[in-house]
């Protein structure tokens, strides 16, 4: 905070009021039901609800398809983000090199990243689809495609759907992070290393751990998150409940499903998982990466 | 010798990258210049076709959805209403309240500080039923405020203002209660002034955000009425060009925004870091 502040009775609450009251309202209100859904237990018509403690929660795991949207979302976080990572990288690291058209390959590189996820997953519909999909054709011939029955197949899908846009995104930060990097750095340790590889995960790549770290966690939140609408437009989590996340899942038990006490519960444990995140974002990793 | 060896790679794998952002959106778009007939019997097509103001136009004004109540161009109205609603909202009460946390010696301000920074551990998408048993019993179902405030309930933009304002100079501050500011005008007179880069990018920000949102119009529009264009992609019944001149106008106002403004947009985002 700042060392010089101003001393006033109320005017602090008169700047923070209209954000507090929109919070309290249209956040806090909901969370609250949501903790209160998570404990109770409505009857099946909808008459009455009752307290059931951990019942809902136990429900939940005790059901195999939590696991299944578990398991999922945790491969798909992982290989999103290692695919648009690595290629944002790699296309970041072309972009900053070169001296002609920086800048056209930089716009060139970025609009995807404003593409919401539902039109790309509407997108990607037609591309995998057995009509006109040319994707679909083209892995047909080589292995016999078909997501709406087979897993792995589904995963394909899914996760191109899923990374084609995200590669923009890590791409703008990636660039960003290099040309941060002082360009004396640079040219010092040209001198002490001639090999261009070497050079780039000895001096670059360290160099760019911040970057990194902020965009994993950029990547697993959109993983979380943002695939809602990429999946409610491709496979809507076919076959069978194999490509549901967890956000997904909740939403289909909740509204689809109206089991309130489910999906609260379910709500409940993403939260606890999305602060596991940021603690371990904030204590574990941002003390051990050494910043430029 | 070398060099130009190693550029020629540089480029070379930059083009992949170029072509593997373009060509499928070329394709869609290539496609949704031909009649549906011709799609349907030769699949997507990779140049263009002549049917472009036909389809494009019979898109923006004809009448569709579920009971063919709206037109693609109401959408587009729809969209732009809740985005510049969420935008302007956003910017102007964490403006605000990253000035009252920042620039006050507060009481509770530990708590404050906690109350409107862990609404960050929870999206939408995590309270979206009770969310929408909230916004019923306000009667806010099927109306724009419905659609614009519980997005611009997050404390993104307050995060980004708050650590522009730490940013600044104590000196200002000093500065100006030497000369007796009062709090009001030294936010009007000087914080809102230097901060015009972060409001735009913040705005731009917020703005493509919430035109690009889904779930929750999906959720709080019954009505045809109040349809928006990211949310009506799904819904939407037509023939397959009509979809496919659909999904690229959808996209059209939030690439603008982001190619042209992309130089303030990063800088706004970078200026933090």
């Amino acid at each position: 905070m700042k060392k010089v502040q101003f001393k006033s009775y109320y005017s602090q609450y008169f700047f923070l009021a209209p954000q507090l009251l929109i919070l309290l309202i249209f956040l806090y209100w909901p969370i609250i039901q949501t903790f209160k859904d998570a404990f109770t237990m409505q009857d099946a018509f909808g008459f009455g609800s009752q307290f059931a403690g951990f019942d809902n929660f136990l429900f939940v795991f005790s059901d195999p398809s939590y696991f299944t949207a578990f398991k999922f979302t945790i491969i798909y976080s992982f290989v999103i983000t290692l695919i648009t990572g690595s290629i944002g990288l790699l296309l970041a690291v072309q972009a900053n090199k070169v001296l002609h058209g920086k800048n056209v390959y930089k716009t060139l590189l970025i609009w995807p990243y404003a593409i919401a996820p539902a039109v790309v997953g509407v997108m990607a519909n037609y591309f995998f689809s057995e009509r006109y999909g040319l994707l679909h054709h083209l892995f047909n011939n080589l292995w016999g495609f078909n997501w709406y029955e087979d897993v792995f197949d589904a995963y394909i899908y899914v996760i191109i759907a899923g990374s084609w846009k995200q590669i923009s995104a890590n791409f703008i930060f990636f660039l960003a992070g290099l040309q941060a990097i002082q360009k004396t750095v640079i040219e010092a340790s040209i001198i002490d290393c001639k090999s261009n590889i070497r050079r780039f995960w000895t001096i670059t790549f360290p160099l760019l751990m911040p970057t990194t770290f902020f965009l994993i966690i950029i990547n697993i939140t959109y993983a979380f998150f943002d695939t809602f609408g990429i999946i409610d437009t491709t496979t809507i989590g076919a076959p069978g409940s194999e490509t549901k996340t967890l956000v997904y899942k909740a939403y289909i038990d909740g509204f689809k499903g109206l089991d309130l006490g489910s999906a609260g519960a379910q709500s409940i444990m993403m939260m606890i998982i999305v602060l596991f995140i940021t603690i371990f974002q904030f204590r574990y990793i941002e003390g051990k990466i050494h910043y430029n | 010798m070398t060099r130009y060896i190693s550029s020629t790679i540089n480029h070379c794998i930059l083009l992949i990258g170029l072509l593997i952002m373009i060509v499928p959106v070329w394709i869609i778009f290539a496609s949704s210049t031909h009649s549906s007939l011709f799609i349907n019997t030769n699949g997507l097509q990779f140049f263009l076709g002549d049917n472009f103001i036909e389809n494009y136009s019979r898109v923006l004004f004809k009448k569709s959805g579920f009971f063919n109540e709206i037109t693609a161009l109401k959408m587009f109205f729809n969209s732009f209403i809740m985005a510049t609603g969420i935008a302007t909202l956003s910017v102007i009460t964490s403006l605000m309240a990253a000035y009252g946390l920042v620039y006050f010696k507060i009481k509770y301000a530990t708590i404050l500080f906690w109350l409107i920074f862990m609404t960050l551990l929870v999206p939408l998408e995590l309270r979206i039923m009770p969310s929408y048993i909230v916004m019923s019993k306000l009667n806010l179902v099927n109306t724009f405020a419905g659609l614009i405030l519980p997005i611009s309930a997050s404390a993104i933009a307050t995060f980004f203002f708050r650590q522009f304002y730490k940013s600044i100079p104590d000196e200002l501050l000093e500065a100006a209660k030497l000369d007796g500011t009062s709090s009001w005008r030294f936010f009007i007179d000087f914080l809102v002034p230097l901060s015009k880069t972060m409001i735009a990018a913040v705005f731009i920000f917020m703005f493509v955000f919430g035109y690009n949102q889904y779930l929750w119009p999906l959720i709080m529009t019954t009505s045809e009425q109040y349809w928006t264009v990211v949310m009506g992609l799904k819904t939407m019944y037509g023939s397959i060009s009509d979809r496919f001149a659909f999904v690229i106008m959808s996209m059209i106002p939030p690439v603008v925004i982001i190619v042209f403004l992309q130089k303030l947009f990063i800088q706004g985002i970078f200026q933090n870091k």
